[in-house]
Order: structure tokens, then C-alpha cells, then sequence
């Protein structure tokens, strides 16, 4: 297939950047989306150009590290990552355009490569638990109902990539900070750092510059790991909860 | 800062007080709504000064009445700090905005809903809650006590199409914006449990249908019969 890329290029985070376009021909189908970039790279490489920068990792749809906010959506038209997006989803002659994530949280590296490391300093704020050392546990020493882990699992499968945070109408990151909490909160491990998990990852989501929610469920609709929005109402309550009653004055 | 300070300057402290003045105001207009309903007795508007009267002179409500000024208040301080955070966590736009396909339009432009209610808002104490305190309404005798006539200013106003065209416009812009804003506020408290939040949902969607549709009849109502 033929297409026409309309890419965000941008030297550095000083630069102001702008969008450039390239033909690109002879697209097969069953091409990843990735896979079409890395063709316009090497057309771009043998030309002595500057290739097209962009983020990604295992390519299938586990690391969380591809992005882009293709067409208008993050990761494109499918809910799935981008490096799961396949060229069958676009049509002949298609335009597309490609831009960054775009939130003060995520600044620019170059091109369409953000720097999301906001979103580990809110995991190191209190994204972790309390471990004895010594012999390894047995493992289902502690009984867990299944419907809590279930649930637990559900919001421990996200990747990370960022996409509530792009696709937010207010660059809210808090469709991943609250499933980074519940995946926590809901298990007895995750008892001890309770309180003050919920309230230094919120406390961090804020120094950081995420907008506020406005519960419009765009992030949910958008994340390719399908997390949902029950884990923001239950990082409301951890929260709510925890500032009440915390030894945090 | 005290921990107190701390949470309500936080994000999410305050979304708690957007919800919880929302929710309020929720409250405040299914009492208004139903009151007003004495509109359309067909009374000659004995039962609606009564209740006029009550309204503005019962110390219950009085409380009540400036729950509701701090709740407006509050709805629209809180949503401007909320609304220049999330304009800053966004400096820089999208060219392409796919918004559409992920989430509802009264949703994303709460804000501007808002205002036109706000907008309303004002128009519509100035035209009936200010004459009804300061104003210098007609009275009316019912059963040897004197009432001010709050309803002939209503009819009064109500035979002007402009006003009439207003106020049912600003009923969709109300009705849109709890179309969002009910089960909004339910999920911001963290109040959302598998056996309840559909109920919220549908009762949240039929509550912005019906109240600003009864609002909506009253000036077509007087409209339409005097
Ligand atoms: S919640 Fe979904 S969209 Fe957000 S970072 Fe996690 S996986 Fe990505
Ligand atoms: S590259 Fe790892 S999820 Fe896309």
C-alpha cells in the first residue's frame, strides 16, 4: 500500500519542532505498525537523513515502551499498543498523522520520543512493598480469594506506555497511578505501606504536573491493557481514607 | 501547611470538594424543582407565593439557602483552580484529536457548560431571587396575611419569548452537563461498587432528563396559559 506519514520531528526539548511529510510505498498488510516506521527509517538512512526517532522495546505488546499518538489516538485506531498495530488496519492511500504523547509530564527527547521517567519517580514514591529476607516463603502461604487476585492481577497488567496520560483531556495520570495503588492495596502484601503509598504517589502524581480527572473514561477506552476505571474510584477512597487516618500530619 | 490545607490543594482533595458541592447542588435542585412544580396548580399563584414566603423566611432554609450560595461558589472556585492545573499539564496540543471515539462530548466540556450556566445562573436570581428580597414586588392578601406576588414577576416574565427561548436552552445546557456531572461525582468519592454503579449510572442519566425538563415546561407552561 502507498501512504502519506505526516511525522512530528523535533531536533531536542529546546527545539520548537513542526510536522514533516513522507511518501511511503510498497506497505504490506501484515506489517506492524513499528515494522512501517523501520522502513521509512532505512529510506530515510540510505537518503543521509536523520531517521525517525521513536520509542519501543519487546514489540509485543508486554513493556509498555512504543507510544505514539497516531491519527488522533494513542496507539492508533485499535485498543492495543502500537507496536501490536498492524498496517491492515489503514487504508491505501491513507494519511496518517503521528505525533508524541503531549503532557508537561512527558517532555519532548526528540521526535515522537517522550521522557515518561514521571511515571517511575510516582512508582518510587511508594509503588513497592515490605519483604523479609531470609528463606523463601512457601508459595500460597498467604490465602488470597480468588476474585482479589483476579482483580489485583487486572491492575498490576499495566505496561506503563502512558497512553491514559495521552489520550486525558487533561494529561491525568491517574488511570496508572491508581492501578499502581490497587494492585497494591487490594493484597495483604501490600498492608504495610497502605496509607502512605496513597498518599506520596498522589502527592508525587501532583509535584509532577498531571492534570486533575475529569472521569470522561478516555483513558480507559484507550489503555491497550483495558485497565479500568474502578481502580480510580479506589485510589479515591485509598486516599480519602488514608489522609483521615495516617500518622501524616 | 496542615494536612487539612495539604489535601484540599491537593488534585484529588479538590475534586472532593467539586463533588461534594455538585452533589449539593444536585440536592438543592430537585427541592427546587419540585417546589416550583406549585406553578402549575392553576391557582392563580396562591400555593407558589405561600411557598415563596416559606422559602425566604423559614431559618431551616435560610441554612439550607447558604449551603447553596457557598456550594455555587465553591463549584466554580474549584473548577477554575481545576480547570488552569489541567490547562497546564497540556502545554502543547494535538494537531489530530480522535476525543470522539473515547468519550462522551459533555464530558470534555464540563467547563463550558458550566459557564453557560453560570451565565444563566446570574440572569435568573437577578430576575426572581433579587426581586423577591430587595425588589419591589406587589402583595397579595390570602386569608387576612400579606404575601409579596413572586408569581405575577414570574408570569410576567414568562410572556417575553426571549426569556422563555433562554431559559429552555439553558435547561439542555443543564441537562448535559448531569448527564456527566451525577455518577461523576459518585466516582470521585470513590463510590463505585459492581452491585450499585449501574443504578447511579441510569438513575444519574433519567435525573438530567427529567429536572431540567420540568424546569423547561414552567416557562413554556406560563407561556402558553396566560
Ligand atoms: S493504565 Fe493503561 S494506558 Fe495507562 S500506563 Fe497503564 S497500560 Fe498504559
Ligand atoms: S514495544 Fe513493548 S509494548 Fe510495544
Amino acid at each position: 500500500m502507498k501512504l502519506t506519514l505526516k511525522v512530528w520531528r523535533q531536533k531536542n526539548n529546546a527545539d520548537k519542532g513542526g510536522f514533516v511529510s513522507y511518501p511511503l510505498d510498497g506497505i504490506s498488510t501484515d506489517m506492524s505498525f513499528l515494522e512501517m516506521l523501520d522502513v521509512l527509517n532505512e529510506e530515510l538512512t540510505e537518503k543521509g537523513e536523520d531517521p525517525v526517532h521513536f520509542d519501543h522495546d519487546c514489540r509485543e505488546g508486554i513493556c509498555g515502551m512504543c507510544s505514539l499518538y497516531i491519527n488522533g489516538k494513542p496507539h492508533g485506531p485499535q485498543q492495543t499498543t502500537t507496536c501490536q498495530l498492524h498496517m491492515r488496519s489503514f487504508k491505501d492511500g491513507d494519511t496518517i498523522t503521528i505525533e508524541p504523547w503531549r503532557a508537561a509530564a512527558f517532555p519532548v527527547v526528540k521526535d515522537l520520543v517522550v521522557d515518561r521517567a514521571s511515571f517511575d519517580r510516582i512508582i518510587q514514591a511508594g509503588g513497592y512493598v515490605s519483604v523479609n529476607t531470609g528463606g523463601v516463603p512457601d508459595a500460597n502461604e498467604i490465602p488470597i480469594p480468588k476474585t482479589i487476585a483476579d482483580e489485583a492481577f487486572d491492575a498490576a497488567t499495566c505496561i506503563g506506555c502512558g497512553a491514559c496520560v495521552a489520550a486525558c483531556k487533561n494529561a491525568s495520570a491517574m488511570l496508572f497511578t491508581s492501578a499502581k495503588i490497587s494492585q497494591l492495596a487490594m493484597l495483604p502484601q501490600g498492608q504495610v505501606e497502605r496509607k502512605e503509598r496513597a498518599e506520596k504517589m498522589i502527592a508525587q502524581m501532583d509535584a509532577e504536573g498531571f492534570g486533575a480527572c475529569t472521569n470522561t473514561g478516555a483513558c480507559s477506552a484507550e489503555c491497550p491493557k483495558g485497565i479500568s476505571l474502578t481502580n480510580i474510584a479506589r485510589m479515591n477512597r485509598e486516599y480519602f481514607s488514608a489522609v483521615l487516618s495516617s500518622e501524616n500530619v | 501547611m496542615s494536612w487539612v490545607t495539604k489535601t484540599l490543594s491537593s488534585t484529588l482533595g479538590r475534586k472532593l470538594i467539586m463533588a461534594l458541592t455538585g452533589l449539593f447542588l444536585i440536592l438543592f435542585l430537585t427541592g427546587h424543582v419540585s417546589g416550583n412544580l406549585l406553578l402549575f396548580k392553576g391557582d392563580g399563584g396562591q400555593a407558589f407565593n405561600i411557598y415563596a414566603k416559606f422559602m425566604t423566611t423559614n431559618p431551616a432554609v435560610k441554612i439550607l439557602s447558604y449551603l447553596t450560595y457557598i456550594s455555587v461558589i465553591g463549584h466554580v472556585i474549584y473548577a477554575i483552580l481545576l480547570g488552569r492545573k489541567n490547562k497546564s499539564a497540556r502545554p502543547i496540543g494535538y494537531a489530530e484529536s480522535g476525543a470522539s471515539t473515547n468519550s462522551t462530548m459533555a464530558s470534555r466540556n464540563m467547563g463550558i457548560l458550566g459557564t453557560i450556566i453560570l451565565i444563566f445562573l446570574v440572569v435568573h436570581l437577578q430576575s426572581f431571587w433579587y426581586q423577591m428580597h430587595w425588589g419591589d414586588l406587589p402583595f397579595v392578601t390570602y386569608d387576612g396575611e400579606e404575601y409579596k406576588d413572586l408569581f405575577s414577576i414570574v408570569t410576567f416574565a414568562f410572556q417575553n419569548e426571549l426569556m422563555v427561548a433562554g431559559y429552555v436552552i439553558a435547561m439542555i445546557f443543564l441537562g448535559f452537563h448531569l448527564s456527566h456531572g451525577f455518577a461523576s461525582a459518585f466516582q470521585t468519592l470513590g463510590l463505585n461498587h459492581k452491585k450499585y454503579t449501574p443504578a447511579i449510572a441510569t438513575l444519574g442519566k433519567l435525573y438530567a432528563v427529567i429536572v431540567p425538563i420540568l424546569f423547561a415546561l414552567m416557562p413554556l407552561y406560563i407561556y402558553f396559559t396566560s
